[in-house]
Order: structure tokens, then sequence, then C-alpha cells
């Protein structure tokens, strides 16, 4: 077993970070989120405690691919146990040196080896499935594994051909990728395929970065203590992201909203529709969470830059940071923040 | 405390709070005082880890011999699995992949980490490692009387360290300490707050003291920090405003004493070197020259499949794909007299990837029309250039176009005063023979190729073209030769306008090599060696 995660609620500040993670809880549609800055920020430990935080879900005990209906197992996995249990939200780690079979499954060597059978041993995208797939250290990552990621990620489905296997099953994951922009860049094609992404720095005031350490040092010292510190504000987030997913099919998105969407992006200058349909669907996530029945400007205000930023054209010339340039446009679109809205 | 004990230390504390504390970057060139603090770490029983271990050792995979006499699924478990601790020697070299693998297995809780770092000047090991590494040492200087080999009792101290208390005022103080000192990471408070513990329960102390905390700045935080500078010593480093003194007991009088005990325990030099070695990693000069994947030199990759006209078969790779298929395709063919039954989707090619080196092209307008305008900026826009490249060990070549011709001024070069030499003697005036400039670079790609270097163009001029490729004064059929040559060049590229004035031909030429156009006074140098497309 492993040990529990530092809490969710308990990350100090980054609240982009946090936000752009709960609003893909709520709605695993919107694609991933990419975390790209300074080390030592917390981008790992949110996406470990953001799987403790998430609500179980309901899937066939031996199923390889974590399958909510016993008639949605894959039909070569031979599943001995098929009770319904409740199991956490997986989240799967892609380790930098994962070869090609362990990622996609590959043919079950010990029982070709044993029983000279041919059959299909899942890999890490059947782990993944209905959960998370993180991979840290994302801009380092083999380019033929980045291409197959890619297409998983788009299709939704594993298909494995080789070493004599046919072998097809559903992939529906929310990737979550962190790196550090210095150590290199990421492709456009990847950057584009997350749905979201935010940067993080360090905290620079001091006091802050004291309650940082405060907090993990009392972590450290006495884990179960410092979980139940934090337990209410853990139930707290988790209620306010179920009752956001039930209320997210009900949110209206009225016409204007949906003009604003076309004309932000129109301004920006973002590559394909991706851009308008994440910034649509991020926006009506947030309304939910925010308990509004209808989308507002205020909520596609606060979503664009991390919805928007990784699609723009790179223009040399302009030393500002993707994000200003967002929040820069979203204001010349929009008008400047009503005093109320923030 | 003399450097061999503030080394000595560092060992000792690793072995008494070992993943707490992550790792010991270990500055030393091989010698008795290396050889005598790797003595002091056995308690961590460490395994080596070379600069190139292939996944298989670190991760582990199938063992091949074993699988196939006993026929039974026999994995040997990797480093990262089985090793309490790696020792990295030549960690400078490490690639930043290799870092990543190792850096994301310690933050799993992997193995503990000592990395020999023998760089000369701003050589350093990947920040991913460096990063995840909490102490540091440096061994310079340190000759064989200093060594003394009386250890501590390692075992009390490691049953003393989880109990130990640090005082909440120590603790910030550490963590303003650290951000005075313009360190960003927040992983360093935690480390040093783990050596204060460790160093406490070494002393046999319960409750760490300010004599604790001291000893954690010098070996955590002092490495870390920004070189003060020399003219302005009150000048805060750039990113990290000087943080007010937090409240409380803490008091400023602690952080400030830490910051100055993390300040005195380096050299200044070595301080200098570490943070050049810091923004030698940052994107600007983070490679030199592109990589290359082949199938005959450098580091290994893992094999793929393939055909074997393509490439070098990988012989272990091959077995290894058909070894689980032979129970099958010999009952298949049971009378095969053939001991191995091979298929060609088995057979797996050898890849390997290198990085090359990169020649960086500097074609120089020296015409009439350029040297009125602007000969002496531009001239120290490439000095300024020139230094970047050598900082990042490229080579570079300067081709000066005038009058009628281009010349090579200087072929492929690492040598920085060599290049500076002819560049302040390029003489000015005359014609503007661009395409024949382009001709010139394009031969010397062309070469560079062919020894193995990644060439790209550096053209600084101001576009007004007259010179056509044969020799004539003709405008018109300069600017078209100029624009057709540009086409024909695909060679990564940037242009730097020296004119006074936007020139429309030099935006089509630009386009047409397919390169960032910058103009002179707007080029942050710093920038313009980023913006080359690799």
């Amino acid at each position: 077993m492993i040990p529990r995660p530092f809490p969710f609620t308990a990350i100090v500040g980054q609240d982009d970070m946090t936000r752009a993670m709960v609003l893909t809880a709520i709605d695993p549609g919107i694609g991933g989120v990419l975390v790209m800055g300074d080390r030592g920020t917390g981008k790992s430990t949110a996406v470990r405690a953001l799987a403790h935080l998430l609500p179980p879900i309901r899937a066939v005990a031996g199923c390889p691919v974590n399958s909510a209906r016993r008639a949605d197992i894959p039909d070569w996995a031979r599943v001995e146990d098929t009770r319904l249990v409740s199991r956490p939200t997986p989240v799967v780690d892609l380790p930098l040196g994962a070869g090609e079979d362990r990622v996609t499954g590959a043919l079950d060597i010990e029982r070709a080896l044993t029983m000279g059978e041919k059959a299909f041993q899942p890999g890490l995208l059947a782990r993944a499935n209905r959960g998370y797939l993180y991979i840290d250290e994302v801009n380092l990552l083999e380019d033929h594994l980045v291409d197959l990621l890619l297409d998983v990620a788009q299709s939704g489905e594993n298909v494995v051909e080789r070493e004599g296997l046919s072998i097809r099953h559903p992939a529906r994951f929310v990737l979550v990728g962190s790196g550090n922009p210095e150590e290199g860049e990421l492709r456009p094609q990847l950057l584009d395929r997350f749905g979201l992404m935010v940067d993080v720095t360090s905290p620079s005031d001091v006091e802050t970065r004291i309650e940082v350490i405060r907090r993990r040092d009392a972590f450290e010292r006495d884990r179960a203590a410092f979980l139940r510190g934090w337990k209410p504000a853990e139930t707290a987030l988790r209620r306010d992201i179920l009752a956001a997913r039930k209320r997210l099919p009900g949110v209206v998105t009225p016409e204007a909203a949906l003009r604003d969407c076309a004309e932000l992006c129109l301004a920006l200058g973002s590559d394909g529709l991706r851009g308008e349909l994440t910034l649509l669907r991020t926006a009506r996530a947030m309304a939910a969470l925010d308990g509004s029945g209808e989308l507002g400007r205020d909520h596609l205000r606060r979503v664009a830059p991390m919805a928007l930023q990784h699609r723009l054209r790179r223009d040399p010339m302009d030393e500002s940071g993707s994000t200003t340039r967002v929040a820069r446009i979203v204001e010349e679109v929009f008008g400047a923040v009503p005093a109320a809205a923030e | 405390m003399t450097p061999w004990a503030r080394a000595a230390m560092a060992c000792d504390l690793l072995c008494v709070a070992g993943g707490e504390l992550g790792g010991l970057w270990l500055r030393a060139r091989p010698g008795p005082a290396r050889d005598t603090a790797l003595a002091r770490l056995a308690p961590l029983d460490a395994r080596r880890c070379p600069p190139g271990a292939s996944d298989a050792a670190l991760f582990g995979g199938l063992d091949m011999a074993e699988a196939l006499a006993t026929g039974r699924l026999v994995t040997r478990p990797g480093l990262l699995d089985t090793a309490p601790a790696l020792l990295l020697p030549m960690a400078e070299r490490g690639a930043p992949g290799l870092a990543g693998r190792l850096a994301a297995a310690r933050d799993a809780g992997g193995p503990v980490l000592v990395a020999l770092d023998e760089g000369l000047g701003d050589e350093a090991p990947p920040l991913a490692l460096t990063e995840r590494l909490g102490l540091f040492a440096a061994l310079d200087g340190i000759g064989l009387a200093d060594l003394d080999a009386a250890s501590p009792d390692l075992a009390a101290a490691r049953a003393a360290y989880a109990s130990v208390t640090v005082p909440d005022a120590l603790r910030d103080a550490l963590v303003a300490s650290a951000a005075a000192l313009g360190i960003a990471t927040l992983r360093a408070p935690r480390f040093a707050l783990a050596a204060a513990r460790a160093a406490a329960a070494l002393a046999g102390r319960a409750r760490a003291t300010e004599e604790d905390a001291r000893l954690a700045a010098e070996l955590c935080l002092a490495h870390r920090g920004t070189p003060p500078a020399e003219d302005q010593p009150e000048a805060p480093p750039p990113d990290a405003p000087p943080p007010e003194p937090p409240e409380g007991a803490g008091g400023p009088a602690d952080a400030d004493r830490l910051v100055e005990a993390a300040r005195a325990a380096l050299p200044p030099g070595l301080l200098a070197r570490l943070a050049a070695a810091r923004a030698a990693r940052g994107p600007a000069a983070s490679g030199a020259g592109g990589r290359t994947r082949g199938t005959t030199r450098g580091r290994p990759l893992p094999a793929r499949p393939g055909r074997p006209e393509n490439g070098r078969i990988d012989a272990a790779a091959t077995l290894r794909a058909a070894a689980p298929w032979q129970g099958l395709r010999r009952r298949a063919a049971p009378d095969d007299p053939r001991r191995l039954l091979l298929r060609p989707a088995d057979i797996h090619l050898k890849r390997t990837e290198r990085r090359t080196e990169r020649l960086v092209i500097f074609a120089v307008d020296a015409s009439g029309s350029a040297a009125m305008a602007r000969m002496a900026e531009a001239k120290g826009a490439i000095e300024s250039l020139l230094s970047q490249s050598y900082a990042a060990r490229d080579r570079v070549a300067l081709v000066a176009f005038r009058r009628e011709d281009a010349e090579v001024l200087l072929p492929p070069t690492r040598s920085l005063t060599q290049s500076r030499k002819r560049l302040q003697a390029l003489p000015g005036g005359g014609g503007t023979p661009l395409a024949a400039a382009l001709a010139a670079a394009g031969d010397l790609a062309t070469r560079a190729r062919r020894d193995g270097l990644t060439p790209s163009l550096i053209l600084l001029t101001d576009g007004r073209a007259n010179i056509a490729l044969d020799g004539t004064a003709n405008r018109a059929r300069a600017a078209a030769d100029a624009t057709l040559l540009a086409r024909a060049l695909a060679l990564p590229a940037l242009v730097i306008d020296t004119g006074t004035r936007p020139n429309p031909n030099l935006r089509e030429l630009a386009q047409a090599l397919d390169a960032p156009l910058i103009s002179l006074p707007r080029s942050g140098m710093a920038a313009a060696l980023a913006e080359i497309p690799r």
C-alpha cells in the first residue's frame, strides 16, 4: 500500500494549477493539463494529491481496463472476478524509461514461454483507462512514445497490432504532463493536445514560502494527524466536484458566450478550432463549479489563459509571456474587469 | 570548520537522514580526498550507475539466458529497484534523459543519489538531478594531511533522527535565508531542515540549535545561491526581492547570520562557476548541435523492429523477440532442423543517438551601404554572438561579402581570439554581392554536414543587394539571384537587419530563407542565438 499523499487542499497557492486540475476532474473531456515551470513548486505533489481527492469509481474487480459494466470487458481479457467494486480513481505514472511494450501492452511472455499461448498482457494505457496518466518531465519523452500517446489520447482507444496480436481496448484518460521548459521544448503537436496549460512559479514572498515548508514538515513528522486536520477541507472539495459534475449537463450556454469565444480566439489568432472548443468546455466546467446555471463572461475570462496560452503562434519579437498576451487580449475584447467580478 | 570537516559532515548527514536529504553532489577530482569521502559513505551501500546506463540496467528486464534455459519467465531487477543508493560517476556528463529517469525514481522514494562531479569550469550535472540532491561538498585543495577518518556513532544518530525537533523560529529563518540567497526552489529549505535535524542527531541533541541550522545552510543552501554582485553588494538578486523579515520569534538576525554563513561556506569563484553552469544549462545554450539518430555511432537507444537491409541487426533484441514463440513455432513445424525458428518480424535493429556539433556561419555584409551605416554596431553584435557560440562550444565560421565577391574569412573554428581578430580587421566598402555570400555559406554548410556538423546561418546585412552572382552590377538580377539561392539553401537561419530603415527586399529574403528577421537595435543579442531553429 502506497502511503497517503499530501492533501490536495493543503497545497499553498498555485491557484491556477489546482483550479485547472479540479476543472478536468469535473469534465475529463477537457483533455488534460500541462504544468510547466520551476522546480520544487509541487507539480507532482498536486497530481498525486488529486487522485486521492477524487471520488472512487465503480469497476469490475478483475478487469484490466477498469470497465464499468461486465458487458464492457474486452474479449481478450480472461476475467475471473466479475463483481462490481469501487476503487480509487486510477493515476498511472508513465516513467520516462518505459518501453513501448510497457505502455501499450504486449505479448504475455510468461504465458508464451510456459504454456506456449498467445495472450495479451495489458500495459499502462489499460490501467489508466477512466483515470489519469501522469508524465513527469514530459518534454524529455522519446519521440515515438509521444506519437503513440497522441494517437491514443485522441482516439480514446489503444490498438496493438504486433507480434501476431491484434488487440484493442478503450483507453480514455486525462493526460497530465509536467516539466521544466529549460530542459527542452515540447513539440507543438503535443502542446496543442493538452486541453489546459498552466505555468507555475516559485512563490516569491517569504511568508508563503514559510507556510509551504511548515505544512510539509508537519505532514512528514506526523502524517496521520496532518491528514486528520485536512479531512474536512478535502471532503468539502470532493463534494463540490461531485455537485459540479451533476450540474454540468444543465449549464446553459447562451448565444452571446459562443460569440465571445469565437471573438476571443480570432483576436488571439489561435490555430484551429480546438482552442475554442476547449475554452467553451472549460468555462462550462467553471460555471458548474461556481454553482451558476449559465455560462457568463466572467467564466470565460477566468479560464481563457489556461485554455489558450499554448495555442498561440509564437511571435519572436514579443518578449512577454503567453499568459500575459492572453490576458491583454481578453481585456481588449471583453473590456476591463468589472469591480465586482473578482 | 575546515573544508574537509564540512565535506565529511555532509557524508555523515546523508548516512543519517538518507532519502529526506535526497543525495549528495560531490564536486571533486579523483584522488585520496574523494576516496576517503566515498569510504565515509559506505553505510549507504551505493552501487555504481555509469552515465550511459541503459534502461534495461536501470529498470530491469527479461533475463534471456535464464528464460531460455528454464522455459520460465525470469526477470532481472534493475538498479532502481534494488540499490539502496546509487553512485553516479562523471555526473557532469550525464544526459538530461538519464537525469530525468533518476529524478523521477528519487521522487517516488527510489535510491539515494551520490553524484560525483568532475566538472571543470562551468560544467555541472543536469539541473533535474542537482535539484534533488540536498547536500553539496567540494573537495578542491584538500590535502592528505587534512583527512581524518574518525567517524561518529551513526546508528545512534539514525535512531534519534526522527524525533529531533526544530524550533519554529529556526525553521522560518532557514526558509527566509534560502529566499534571501535567491533560491527559487522550495526543495532547498526542506533539505536544509532535514540537514539541521540530522546534524542535531549526530551531536546527540534532541532539539536543533542555531549551530545545526548554520551547518545546514552551508551544506544545503550555499551552493544554490546567486553570487553577490561585486559592485553593489547590497543589490538584491533580480527575481527574489529581499524578504520582509518574518514576524515573530525568528527575527531577521537569525536569517542574516545563516545567509552570512552560507555565503562564507564556498569560495566566491566556485559559486560564480556554479551559477554560470546553471545559466549555460538554460534554453539559449542547451544543445550544441542537433541530435542525430542512426544505427552506427553514438549512445545506444532501445532497439526497434525493422528490416535487416535498413541497419545493423541487434542480435540480443532479435532473440528476445523470437524466444517466446519457439514453443508455438516448434509445434507448427516439428521437423524443422533449425535450432532457432526465426521469422522476419522478429528482427530488431540497433539504434543510436549522438549529438553533433553545431557550426554557426556568420555572413557579414561589409559593403559600402552597410559599412557606412552600422559597421561598428554590427561588429559589436557579432562579437557578442561569437562569445555565446564559444560558450556553447559551437564552432563558428565567418564569411564577409563586399565589392564583387564573398570571401571565407575564417573557416570553421573554435578559436574565439582568431575570429575576433579577423572581424576587427574586416574592411568595408564596395557593392553588396548578397548572392555570392549565400553561395559561399551554402558551400561551407555542405562541407560541414559532410564532417558531421550541424550548420546554421546568421546573416547580417541591410539587404540592398546590387551585385549579381556573376559579378555584374545589376540590382534586379542581384535581388533575384539572392532570393533564388536563399530558397535553395536548406539551412536553419536568422537574418539580422543592419540597415537604418526597414527594407522590404530583406523581408522577402528572410521569407525565402524561412528565417526570422530581427533588426539590429531590437535584437537582444542574448536571445538571438536561441532564435536559430534547429
